[in-house]
């Protein structure tokens, strides 16, 4: 038997028993799309996380006051606890030359009024570097001016659900606004960002460090966010950083500069956990679908014992019978598995279509994993029964034995 | 030509050991006629499996044309069988999914036959069984004798020399049963041996010889006008006189058949 002929012969006993077929087809589709779709949402998870962090700037030291640490114990050192200034802020800037750019940020909520609207909205307190710090962009207008951070002023760069919201199609820009019981006048409105790090970016207002603290009474800064030079120089930073705040702070290490890889490494550990539980749960539906195909192959040579006497009967070799099967099995499982694939693609990209937050995409690991597993089983389990019904004796065989 | 000597089949089943066919020794000359006959569990199926190289015997040899096929290894077996014999079962044994053209082109499309030689042979083989309308049937769109002469264009479409029927009318009525052995007949008068296990009185008595089994040997061999055709299949008493239990083919119409 050519090739040709052999694989003829193996369509049409396929054909033959649609129903059959077309289950196993289904058993091996169903398990390889799981694997590819269960490893998107992992993935896109993973992905999407990173990102939110990637968005915040590449080489930014976020310092916060208390000392905690990313792995979320409680400071068990509390005692007096210093608050992190504008003063701090400046030292750091002047002193540490690795540092690129510096923004120190206060927040708070207050109600923001135009005429006779209102919104209550977050209000961010810092100087014109954020702009670069957090990679923001402006829709119109000017941010915020380059004033000595401890000099208040009333003007403030609102967000674009905060312009909609206030002052509809008018144009915002000189008009002036209500924050808490004072006055500041649009400078600017910021472009669309979204969500950035769990704060809207388009539903805040941003004002002067030293106004927002005015505004809130504050003495102590949010947090400082400063970019380094490169990405190699984050660790150094760091180590400088915090002596310089270890120094004016009588000595006493109470702040916390986290890095971005330091926050990263965590979320990367849960989510990492999380993509492998999602894998595992992929990897049982996967096995479940070999189980199947071992099953219904074994039941189609054993039901078909009687067709292996019969070529046998007719002059065909061992060999021959093996390799019908063989053709049967890889055609089966070949076609499942994409099946699969088309259905898990599918079903991510419509994923991450409805969802463009999350980048729902199968790892090209999972996907080979997905389609060596099902033609793998389908594959053994399709020999296996078929090469012990070609070494049955022909009577054996005819006899359906 | 077909030489049994001295042939046994015993099977295991669990501890015991059952001796289907023991000491068999049976010469077929080429275009014999031959029916083997007897109670069930006699061994005439056994008998037929070991002559058309499905089963390999116990002990003894056997010679097909001059060569050993007893101990031959199955890879070729399957090519002797492919060769030189055709089977013709009880029930037909016909690939369902395939037209009856497909059925017959299976041996050929197995023994690696060319594509334009095999559409000839099929043409043929079907035109000799009366069935050359019926090429594109499956085999549920046709009655058990056309069924059962698809089998047989299928059995003879390699050109064997030997054609070993396992109760070919078994699952026919009278008159289809009767037009399938006047055709296997037509073609042993061609020169094929025909080989015919029935317990069929009437089937039997039709053969040139007829080779009577008990509990797996030869109690008698020779011409059925020797032999009362109304006679019972049970058939151990009266005939056993006519022939030794090692069986010889002392027949008057086979010695015109030897070679």
């Amino acid at each position: 038997m050519t090739p040709l002929e052999t694989l003829r012969f193996s369509w049409g006993a396929l054909r033959g028993h649609r129903l059959r077929s077309g289950l196993t087809l289904l058993g091996v589709a169903i398990g390889v799309a799981a694997v590819v779709l269960l490893t998107a949402l992992g993935e896109g998870a993973r992905l999407y996380v990173t990102g939110e962090f990637t968005s915040l700037g590449s080489n930014l030291v976020i310092v916060l006051p208390g000392r905690t640490e990313t792995s979320g114990n409680a400071p068990i050192m509390g005692g007096t606890q210093r608050d992190l200034t504008l003063q701090d802020a400046e030292a750091i800037e002047r002193r540490c030359r690795r540092v690129r750019r510096l923004a120190p940020l206060t927040l708070g909520s207050a109600q923001v009024g135009f005429g006779d609207r209102r919104r209550e909205v977050t209000v961010l307190g810092s100087t014109p570097e954020l702009l670069e710090v957090r990679h923001l962009t402006l829709g119109v207008g000017r941010f915020l001016p380059a004033i000595d951070p401890d000099r208040a002023a009333p003007v403030a760069v609102i967000g674009r659900t905060v312009q909609s919201e206030l002052f509809g199609a008018e144009n915002p820009l000189g008009r002036p606004i209500r924050i808490g019981d004072r006055r500041f006048r649009v400078v600017g409105v910021l472009a669309a960002k979204g969500h950035s790090l769990g704060l809207n970016m388009d539903d805040v207002v941003i004002v002067p460090v030293a106004s927002c603290m005015q505004l809130f009474n504050q003495r102590s800064l949010f947090r400082i966010l400063i970019e380094v030079g490169a990405h190699d120089e984050i660790a150094p930073a760091r180590e400088e950083i915090l002596k310089i705040l270890t120094l004016r702070h009588d000595n006493v290490e109470d702040v916390t500069v986290l890095t971005q890889d330091s926050v990263l490494s965590a979320f990367d550990r849960i989510l990492g956990a999380l993509t492998l539980a999602l894998g595992g749960i992929a990897a049982i539906s996967l096995s479940v679908a070999g189980i199947g195909i071992m099953n219904v192959m074994l039941v189609a040579v054993s039901e078909r014992t009687s067709e292996i006497g019969l070529l046998k009967a007719l002059g065909a070799a061992p060999g021959a019978i093996l390799r019908v099967f063989l053709v049967e099995a890889v055609i089966l499982s070949a076609s499942g598995g994409l099946l699969g694939l088309l259905v898990g693609y599918a079903g991510a990209g419509t994923l991450a279509h409805l969802y463009p937050d999350l980048p729902a995409a199968p790892p090209g690991w999972a996907v080979g994993a997905a389609l060596a597993v099902s033609l793998g089983a389908g594959i053994l389990f399709g020999v296996l029964p078929a090469r012990r019904a070609a070494r049955l004796e022909p009577v054996a065989a005819l006899a359906g034995r | 030509m077909i030489e049994l000597r001295d042939l046994s089949r015993e099977y295991q089943v669990g501890d015991q050991t059952v001796r289907a066919l023991q000491h068999v020794t049976l010469t077929i000359p080429k275009g014999d006629y031959l029916a083997i006959m007897g109670p069930s569990g006699s061994g005439k199926s056994t008998l037929l499996h070991l002559l058309g190289c499905l089963d390999h015997p116990t002990s003894g040899s056997y010679l097909l044309d001059g060569e050993d096929v007893g101990s031959l290894p199955e890879g070729d077996l399957a090519e002797v069988r492919s060769r030189k014999i055709g089977f013709v079962f009880q029930f037909f044994h016909l690939v369902p999914r395939l037209t009856a053209a497909a059925n017959v082109e299976l041996p050929l499309t197995l023994a690696g036959m060319r594509p334009s030689e095999r559409r000839r042979r099929v043409a043929a083989a079907l035109q000799a069984v009366g069935l050359s309308d019926r090429a594109d049937h499956r085999p549920d769109q046709l009655s058990g004798g056309q069924r059962q002469r698809v089998a047989i264009a299928r059995a003879t479409v390699t050109g064997p020399s030997i054609l070993l029927a396992d109760e070919p009318t078994g699952n026919l009525d009278r008159a289809s049963g009767r037009e399938i052995i006047e055709l296997i007949e037509t073609m042993n008068r061609g020169g094929l041996t025909l080989v015919v296990v029935t317990h069929d009185p009437e089937i039997g008595g039709r053969a040139r010889r007829i080779v009577r089994l008990v509990d797996g040997r030869v109690v008698s061999d020779g011409p059925p006008d020797r032999v009362p055709a109304a006679e019972a299949p049970r058939g151990s008493g009266a005939p056993a006189l006519s022939g030794t239990p090692a069986g010889h083919p002392n027949t008057r119409t086979g010695s015109q058949g030897a070679e």
